[in-house]
């Protein structure tokens, strides 16, 4: 089952990618469409394809990959199937500075304000989460670190909100953290990818040692496992990834703990397999679901964030009931 | 050649030594068993030898670089622990991971230290279905197939079935002749008194006897470590011990 895995999902990814491609409120057809991306002059069709829906299918692409596979090294490193990316504080903080500059007004100066102030935002919390659990802190240090780390930056983002002047800054706020990726261009693109595939290079290489850390960490070390190297991987790679898709996506929750909960039994329960089968399994995921936002309610502006969480809310609620017949 | 040498080895909980200035050397061939009242620093001692705990004196094996470190020494720690819903072939599979990587070496090693364990028929299973008996040999079997000269084990056949205890315990004999040395923390002084070639007693973190057997199982140091009397006997299945009453 788990051979065939891979080429399923990845094929499941490509046809999700296509469908995003082709959906939209401008009723285009398939061959224009799918022509327009790769002609070189301009028209409304050429527009539309390269400047709204590609970027936004690469988007969904990127973020629900980084999420997923974020989830899986998370879970891998804490030995912990509840973990989630956003546990070491980097969702919290990246919205945090993506808030700070709705509120100041820099996010209007020019395009890319609001994503960089939100990495700048992931930056912070990757140094105080560091700084916090110490060099040589173990998992408990690092969730403890963690938890405060979300809980600071949430308070401080209802301070702004609790103290905005502007009745609509307030709800441009509350409207982004819902996350969404309407309206994004190819330069949110260039901006997250590099952040993201360097996230994602660096949690796919700690695979064999999140293997290893199954035998528990005395084990692994003793296997020759680095648990401060592994540690650092993690942090920084979880922080790269999902900082850079907070910043161009907003908070779009539960794909990083749904995904790995559902394929883990996929894939034998393996770590090291664990991670790129999250990562397609993200990317399907948040390209449907950013599907059916748009399918669903076209002129409504359904958010993506509140999507996901209406739909990965009930199946993790599914999930855990289904543990308990197995555990009772 | 020694596979295990410590000096002065002394490992701190706060300013409290739990191991106090150890020195052993341990050669090829041997079967080590480590004996102790509860408390006396077993674990710490292993850990500390290993370097997963911070400690002054030497041992060589601390000194070495962890990748280094696993290809000289296998470790199974007191806890059976399995975070995931992984096979048993799986789970016996990582103890290849210091080793580079060689698809058919790995499975005859796989292969081997499942036989060894008595464990072919398990193969398939999902490890975290097992017993804790099932466990603790599967993960028995994974130090195996790290193919190291020196094993540590902490409490192997703590929890097992008697057959299995000394099936266990005849494994690591059997790795002992082949010249592999196995050095195991066990509570049954009995099963220490048969399988091993050699006992070190602790007691307070202190190193207080070693030697074979019947040197350190004696009266005087049972009442004084132990705080048993017991009964010895030679047999032709080789000696026997069992702690009869205690003395305190």
């Amino acid at each position: 089952m788990t051979r065939a895995l891979f080429p399923l999902m990845a094929a499941l990814v490509g046809l999700l990618f296509f469908a995003s491609l082709l959906v939209g409120p401008a009723a285009l057809g398939l061959g224009e469409s799918l022509s327009a991306l790769f002609r070189g002059e301009g028209g409304p069709v050429v527009l539309v394809m390269q400047e709204i829906r590609l970027p936004r299918a690469v988007l969904g692409l990127l973020v629900g990959a980084a999420l997923g596979l974020s989830g899986a090294a998370m879970q891998g490193f804490l030995r912990n199937p509840l973990a989630e990316p956003g546990l070491v504080g980097v969702s919290s903080t990246a919205a945090l500075g993506a808030v700070l500059a709705l509120q100041s007004g820099v996010a209007a100066a020019f395009a890319l304000a609001l994503p960089l102030a939100a990495l700048a935002g992931a930056g912070v919390s990757v140094l105080l989460i560091l700084l916090l659990a110490g060099p040589r802190g173990g998992a408990l240090s690092l969730i403890l670190a963690g938890i405060a780390i979300s809980a600071l930056a949430g308070a401080l983002t209802s301070l702004v909100l609790n103290l905005s002047p502007n009745p609509f800054a307030a709800m441009e706020i509350v409207y982004w953290m819902m996350g969404s990726l309407a309206d994004r261009s190819m330069e949110h693109v260039w901006l997250a990818a590099p952040f993201m595939a360097l996230g994602m290079a660096v949690l796919l290489a700690t695979a064999r040692n999140l293997d290893a850390l199954t035998l528990g960490e005395d084990a692994a070390q003793s296997l020759g496992v680095d648990l401060n190297r592994l540690r650092l991987m993690v942090v920084l790679g979880t922080a790269a990834a999902v900082g850079a898709s907070v910043a161009v996506a907003g908070a779009v929750g539960f794909v990083g703990l749904v995904i790995p909960h559902l394929l883990r039994p996929l894939v034998g329960g393996r770590p090291s397999l664990l991670l790129p089968a999250s990562a397609l399994g993200g990317a399907a995921m948040l390209l449907a679901a950013d599907i059916a936002v748009r399918v669903i309610a076209p002129d409504q502006d359904l958010k993506l964030g509140v999507l996901t969480a209406l739909v990965g809310a009930p199946f993790f609620l599914h999930l855990i009931w289904r543990l308990r017949g197995v555990e009772a | 050649m020694k596979l295990l040498s410590l000096n002065a080895l002394t490992v701190r909980r706060g300013e409290c030594p739990v191991v106090d200035g150890v020195t052993l050397s341990v050669g090829p061939g041997e079967c080590v068993g480590l004996i102790g009242p509860n408390g006396a620093g077993k674990t710490s001692l292993l850990r500390g030898a290993l370097g997963l705990l911070p400690h002054e004196g030497t041992s060589n094996l601390s000194r070495m670089a962890p990748a280094a470190r696993a290809l000289q020494a296998a470790f199974l720690p007191q806890g059976h622990d399995i975070a995931w819903p992984v096979s048993v072939e799986v789970l016996v599979s990582l103890g290849r991971g210091p080793h580079l990587r060689n698809d058919k070496t790995d499975a005859a090693a796989v292969t081997r230290a499942l036989a060894r364990m008595g464990l072919e028929s398990y193969r398939h299973r999902t490890a975290t279905q097992l017993s804790g008996g099932e466990q603790a040999r599967v993960l028995i079997a994974r130090c195996l197939a790290q193919d190291t000269p020196l094993l540590l084990a902490d409490e192997p056949v703590a929890g097992l079935d008697p057959e299995a205890q000394i099936k266990t315990m005849q494994v690591f004999e059997g790795l002992a002749r082949e010249g592999r040395t196995v050095v195991a923390s066990i509570h049954d002084l009995g099963l220490a008194a048969r399988h091993c070639t050699r006992l070190v007693m602790l007691q307070q973190g202190r190193l207080v006897a070693d030697g074979a057997p019947r040197e350190v199982l004696t009266d005087e140091n049972l009442a004084k470590v132990f705080g048993v009397r017991g009964y010895h006997a030679e047999t032709e299945d080789g000696p026997v011990f069992l702690p009869m009453g205690v003395v305190r």
